[in-house]
């Protein structure tokens, strides 16, 4: 890792205005930082949260940069590093896995192509597995930028899917 | 065949959850109205009466908390809704967010009123992230027609209502990681005392209750006819929403009576899947007991659950496992969910986890031996009582219980006995 550059000079002022804004929707308030670092990172192509991002929040709210990444670093579902476009989460808590959510995984690794963590060469999909998110109703399910697929028993839904999101 | 009640659930369906008159016209915000003529303590009263004890997994005497949370003298105090339901297999706080989030709110305001708090904190998970508009829309409305903000219903109750989000960490459901959360710190848990009733989020006395229980307060306050007390059994009145989830062939959230059994809320959810049996049921969670077939037909109530050695109703999960699934398998995917969990603050957790993992693998192997059971149950027990929050304390309940209902997976096979 680079050291720790404190001007965040690889940030173009479209991407600093945006944050800003983010800032500004959260009131200004540093409490709010899991909030504002979600709609950050939801707000980059490749949703993460890259370091000047990083660095440039920790100024505009006046924190430490290390209690960003104490906080980065500790939720699951924030994330430093590259990821896709769209991010496929697959459910691995046990109401999905008893449901086959193996053989579900298995098929998105086909289709795309790529093995859990891994990005697609166009930057498009990443497979990740995590814990529940509350859709055991519709279990196997994938959960993608926010919104959940549910019932992921047979390949064709799985590829319907994929369709859908692209 | 078990019978479902509505009594929270009622209005779910009833009425366009985007607006508020729609849900004054069901008889909404008439418990905060009522609740706004009483004191705290007897609103508090009324909660013990009705038997009410915390739905998020600790079942703590609801009435008892908020009693002790007025009692607590301090110029500003705060409510917390949890709605960071990350037990596995858990649900039906989604949909009591979903379909009647209106009730959550007039449960956190008659929560402010009763304990003195002037602002109240709704923690959601991440994973609902999807819920936020509808949230934020149900705050702004109640903000609109006076039922936040200042001197509400000129009661002279000034009480705002924040939403948080977590960002996808299990162990944020505990009280005081919870706190560091809304602070804007990553959240691991403190150490205890102080109890966050004295100081939680920002050092101020918290009350934290679950989605459930707050979306029970505004309908038992307007309870006139006892309804609620008479569902249930004597000794353990209500109702109860489950979600039922697993290998069954209708899964979903349901409300039901207690002393509904194990076996009806199965029937209840469509019954297993068409061509398997029942293998184990989990119930509250990963952090939830397993029953055996032989426990089946043990009623739901906090009492006979415990006394069928299945210590928590917990959160209102109901895993049901068919024999697909072994039992090891089983546990082994409950202790990867809580390797992956445990926040690595202290020592009994992070390693207990970690290691009790690995004996598992032996187990699944069929290479343990006697001595390697006996180190697992030790860890486990050194994890329920030395860990610095719940997280590590119930971690195990998954294994002790199976070791009791299930002892024939953890017989020591004889050519490695030999060795």
């Amino acid at each position: 890792m680079k050291p720790f550059d404190p001007t965040p000079d690889e940030l173009t002022a479209g991407d600093m205005a945006a944050i800003d804004r983010i800032i500004a929707e959260h009131d200004n308030d540093p409490t709010q930082l899991i909030g504002i670092l979600l709609a950050v990172q939801a707000a980059q192509e490749r949703k993460y949260i890259s370091r000047p991002a990083a660095v440039y929040v920790a100024q505009k709210l006046n924190l430490k940069i290390t209690q960003l990444y104490d906080v980065i670093s500790f939720y699951t579902a924030l994330h430093d590093k590259p990821r896709a476009k769209y991010p496929l989460e697959v459910c691995s808590s046990a109401p999905c896995r008893v449901n086959d959510s193996k053989q579900l995984l298995e098929t998105l690794k086909e289709i795309l192509g790529i093995e859990l963590g891994e990005v697609t060469y166009d930057g498009r999909f990443t497979i990740e597995r995590v814990p529940c998110f509350g859709a055991c109703d519709v279990a196997p399910a994938v959960r993608v930028n926010g919104v959940v697929y549910g019932n992921l028993t047979t390949p064709e839904r799985v590829l319907a899917m994929l369709r859908e999101l692209d | 065949m078990a019978k479902t009640v509505s009594f929270i659930s009622r209005r779910f369906g009833k009425y366009d959850p985007w607006s508020l008159s729609e849900y004054e016209a069901h008889g909404g915000f008439q418990g905060l109205r009522r609740a706004l003529t009483m004191d705290g303590y007897e609103i508090a009263k009324i909660l013990s009466a009705n038997g009410i004890q915390g739905r998020g997994g600790a079942a703590y005497d609801m009435g008892r908390k908020w009693t002790q949370a007025k009692d607590v003298k301090a110029p500003d105090k705060c409510v917390v809704c949890n709605a960071d339901e990350g037990e596995p297999g858990t649900f039906k706080d989604r949909e009591m967010l979903r379909r009647d989030p209106f009730q959550v709110l007039e449960g956190m305001i008659i929560a402010g009123w009763s304990v003195d708090a002037k602002n109240g904190y709704l923690y959601l998970r991440e994973e609902y992230s999807h819920l936020q508009p509808l949230l934020r829309n149900a705050i702004r409305q109640c903000e609109e027609a006076g039922y936040l903000g200042e001197n509400i219903l000129g009661s002279g109750l000034n009480y705002r209502i924040h939403l948080y989000s977590g960002a996808g960490a299990y162990v944020c459901g505990e009280g005081s990681a919870l706190a560091e959360s809304i602070e804007g710190k990553s959240g691991r848990p403190r150490m205890k005392p102080p109890y966050i009733k004295q100081c939680g989020v920002f050092h101020l006395p918290t009350c934290v209750n679950n989605v459930e229980s707050l979306s029970l307060v505004p309908n038992v306050l307007m309870d006139d006819e006892g309804f609620y007390k008479r569902q249930g059994t004597p000794e353990c009145p209500g109702t109860k929403m489950i979600s039922v989830s697993g290998n069954v062939e209708r899964p979903g959230v349901f409300e039901i009576p207690f002393g509904t059994t194990i076996r009806e809320i199965i029937e209840l959810a469509g019954g297993v899947t068409a061509g398997h049996r029942v293998q184990l049921v989990q119930l509250g969670g990963a952090s939830g007991c397993l029953a055996s077939q032989a426990e089946l037909d043990t009623p739901y109530t906090y009492k006979d659950m415990k006394n069928a050695g299945l210590t928590a109703i917990g959160s209102g999960a109901v895993l049901v496992v068919d024999e697909r699934t072994s039992v090891i398998g089983f546990l082994r995917m409950t202790q990867e969910f809580f390797c992956h969990e445990s926040c690595g603050q202290c020592t009994p957790c992070r390693e207990g986890n970690r290691h009790i993992a690995l004996l598992l693998d032996k187990l699944a192997a069929g290479t343990h031996t006697q001595k390697d059971i006996d180190t697992m149950l030790k860890f486990a027990h050194i994890m329920c009582n030395a860990s610095l929050c719940g997280l590590g304390e119930s971690a195990q309940s998954a294994l002790l219980s199976a070791v009791e209902h299930f002892p024939e997976v953890f017989e020591v096979k004889k050519e490695v006995a030999i060795r």
